[in-house]
């Protein structure tokens, strides 16, 4: 912009700034401003690498724009401006300014030349997303954030050291293909599984995206994990290790959904199922496979943020979000209804829809890699996720048994994000040439054709069959109230609790031997006392004769045994 | 009263209509099978009707599975935050809560 080129985070920081000090429509036509002056900035910023920095004895890049940031970097402001929309009713001070911080701090990421670039923004997304799950101002939501902090920190601290030894170990800091050789291969693999939500590392995603304020879960789930998939897929293309973690990432949180009563957690766990087939794609690594996962992250967004926005509208407006306590809204809410159904279709990659479009290239390049096990589990997750995100989200919301509330639709703001989201949807998944043009490969791949469409379509109908067959033979599992269990139980339950055990034992053991020399301690001085004092038999003194007499037998005895 | 108005799935009919169009696209889908001969890039899929058997079968082993990770994994709702520590209000936002 005016001739020099401008890096894209810096826009949304001073409009963060000015969030801050403005408020009413002035504040809102700032917030708006931003991912549309954005947006046009990069338009104009020609691919290459700025704002070179010698910090030490290193040469970092603050700003290099390559087609695969190009289009995270259009994909954020895009998800920037439908959250943006969103949350135009909030008057929440410090929301609003965290939110723009942090989209910021995404486009700062992905747009960071170097590592160290890299761990300053991979930092600040921490700090600045914990403040949109604290927004909502609970009991609950204040520990959860805690947790959510904890896991982002770890994350960092293991960047640091990864790029520390990648420093020590190339003498560049440049962020390139790193690969799992070495120390430093493994930690910053580990920094970015953290963030991308890999098995057993996870649970942040899922305890605290659904604590956060309804319009904080649509900026969170648009950043953190997409910037993990952009590092992957910048660091890592190709690791084998990859595609069976996402292959994993795919099918376990499935099982979860279908259980969770908590709806915004059901989709946060669909998250993670949706991840997997990213991950997959980037350990696959061949051109369509880095495409489809990219592509794949492009629509994640829109049809995840649509999602989240729906159940969004559905908590501001009932206070409700458990499924156990909602259904029936259809009959008051019908468009925000309709556009949920749509985000439905999305993410369950039903043909003419977006999901579809770059779903189906991760599959395909699954079996041309002759990855058939992985394969497998792909389709058996595809089936999964219409199961628990295409038909029990909308289900138990808006159809289900009627629980009577009769709420109003919500703001027009919040229909219209929502309906931005959904037109994108539609028509990434009927043009997806319009996608396929922006990603990082060349290539020539048609997912409409009848091979694809006629698999697809018959995958999901028989799911849809196997939903009515069990839910007329109320084989379904009900919506409970209820908690369920996942790895957070190690940091919430078992360490708390065995260390207050240890505490409980360590005082019972001060208190047994308090009780014990309580007891014992006076029999013990009497008996010192009878003997030592100045009465006692052997305090006694006794004459030299006496001495002389006992030496002597002494000798005696002595020359008798000799 | 506005409760007594009836809406499109108060009528049992208009489920009925749906649960009946979904089994004739259902069938439909598994004739189509046979009529368009489709690329095969596994051997598996050329088992008969691999795709919508799959699906089935797929999504019933994940019910039955959840089902039972329920006896394993279910708690009471308050296992973490006893009742005590978490508010009842049924507001999206908590009482500290301020609008500038």
């Amino acid at each position: 912009m005016f001739g020099t080129e401008m890096a894209p985070f810096v826009i949304f920081f001073v409009a963060a700034l000015f969030a801050a000090i403005t408020h009413g429509w002035l504040r809102a036509a700032i917030m708006l401003a931003a991912p549309i002056l954005g947006a046009i900035n990069l338009w104009m910023t020609p691919e290459g690498s700025y704002w070179a920095i010698s910090f030490l004895d290193f040469e970092l890049s603050v700003l290099r724009v390559d087609r695969l940031a190009i289009l995270f970097g259009y994909l954020f402001h895009l998800a920037a401006f439908i959250a943006i929309v969103y949350s135009l009713h909030l008057r929440d001070r410090m929301q609003q300014t965290a939110s723009m911080l942090y989209a910021g701090s995404a486009l700062g990421a992905v747009f960071a030349g170097d590592l160290l670039t890299l761990f300053v923004f991979w930092e600040l997304l921490a700090i600045t997303s914990v403040f949109l799950i604290w927004a909502r101002r609970t009991n609950q939501s204040y520990h959860a954030g805690m947790r959510y902090l904890l896991f982002q920190v770890i994350s960092g601290l293991l960047l640091l050291g990864g790029v520390i030894a990648f420093a020590n170990m190339s003498g560049s800091l440049l962020f390139e293909n790193i690969g799992l050789t070495g120390v430093h291969g493994w930690l910053i693999f580990i920094a970015f599984g953290i963030k991308c939500g890999f098995p057993f590392l996870h649970n942040w995603l899922t305890d605290g995206y659904p604590e956060a304020t309804p319009t904080g879960t649509v900026f969170l789930s648009a950043f953190t994990t997409k910037v993990a998939v952009y590092a992957l897929a910048r660091g890592y293309p190709g690791t084998e290790l990859l595609v069976y973690i996402g292959a994993a990432m795919t099918c376990f949180p499935i099982f979860f959904a279908v259980i969770e009563n908590d709806l915004r957690r059901v989709l946060a766990y669909s998250l993670i199922n949706q991840l997997g087939f990213m991950v997959v794609g980037i350990g696959i690594g061949t051109a369509l496979a880095i495409n489809g996962a990219v592509a794949h992250a492009f629509n994640d967004v829109i049809f995840k943020g649509l999602l989240f926005m729906s159940m969004g509208a559905v908590l501001h407006v009932t206070g409700k979000m458990n499924g156990s306590e909602l259904g029936g809204l259809y009959k008051t809410m019908p468009k925000t209804t309709i556009l949920c159904i749509i985000g439905a279709a999305s993410i369950s990659a039903f043909p003419l829809f977006s999901g579809f479009v770059s779903k189906s290239m991760i599959m395909s390049a699954a079996l041309n890699n002759d990855h058939t096990w992985v394969w497998l589990m792909l389709l058996f997750a595809s089936a999964g996720v219409f199961h628990h995100a295409g038909i029990k989200i909308p289900y138990f919301a808006f159809f289900a048994h009627d629980s009577g509330i009769r709420a109003k639709e919500p703001p027009l703001n919040m229909i219209l994000a929502m309906t931005i989201a959904a037109t994108l949807c539609i028509t990434i998944g009927i043009f997806p040439e319009y996608l396929y043009q922006l990603l990082p490969y060349e290539m020539d791949y048609n997912p409409y054709d009848a091979t694809h469409v006629l698999a697809q379509t018959q995958l999901l109908f028989f799911s849809a069959l196997a939903f009515v067959w069990l839910n007329l033979y109320k084989m379904y599992p009900p919506e409970l109230l209820s908690v369920n269990l996942d790895v957070d139980w190690i940091y919430r339950r078992l360490i708390p609790r065995t260390l207050q055990r240890l505490g409980n034992a360590k005082q019972a053991l001060v208190l047994a031997v308090s009780h014990l020399s309580a007891q014992h301690l006076p029999k013990l001085t009497n008996y010192i006392s009878r003997h030592y004092a100045p009465q006692g038999s052997l305090a006694k003194t006794s004459s030299t004769g006496t001495a002389v007499m006992w030496i002597v037998l002494m000798l005696v005895a002595y020359l008798l045994i000799k | 009263m506005k409760t007594d108005k009836k809406y499109l799935f108060d009528n049992p009919k208009n489920i009925k209509r749906v649960l009946h169009g979904l089994y004739i696209c259902c069938a439909l889908l598994v004739i189509l099978d046979f009529v368009i001969n489709r690329k095969v890039y596994h051997s598996w899929e050329n088992l008969w009707a691999f795709y919508p058997i799959y699906g089935f079968v797929g999504c019933v082993v994940l019910v039955f599975v959840a089902r039972w990770m329920r006896i394993l994994l279910m708690r009471d709702e308050h296992y973490y935050d006893p009742p005590e520590l978490t508010e009842v209000s049924g507001s999206a936002e908590g009482e500290k809560h301020v609008r500038d």
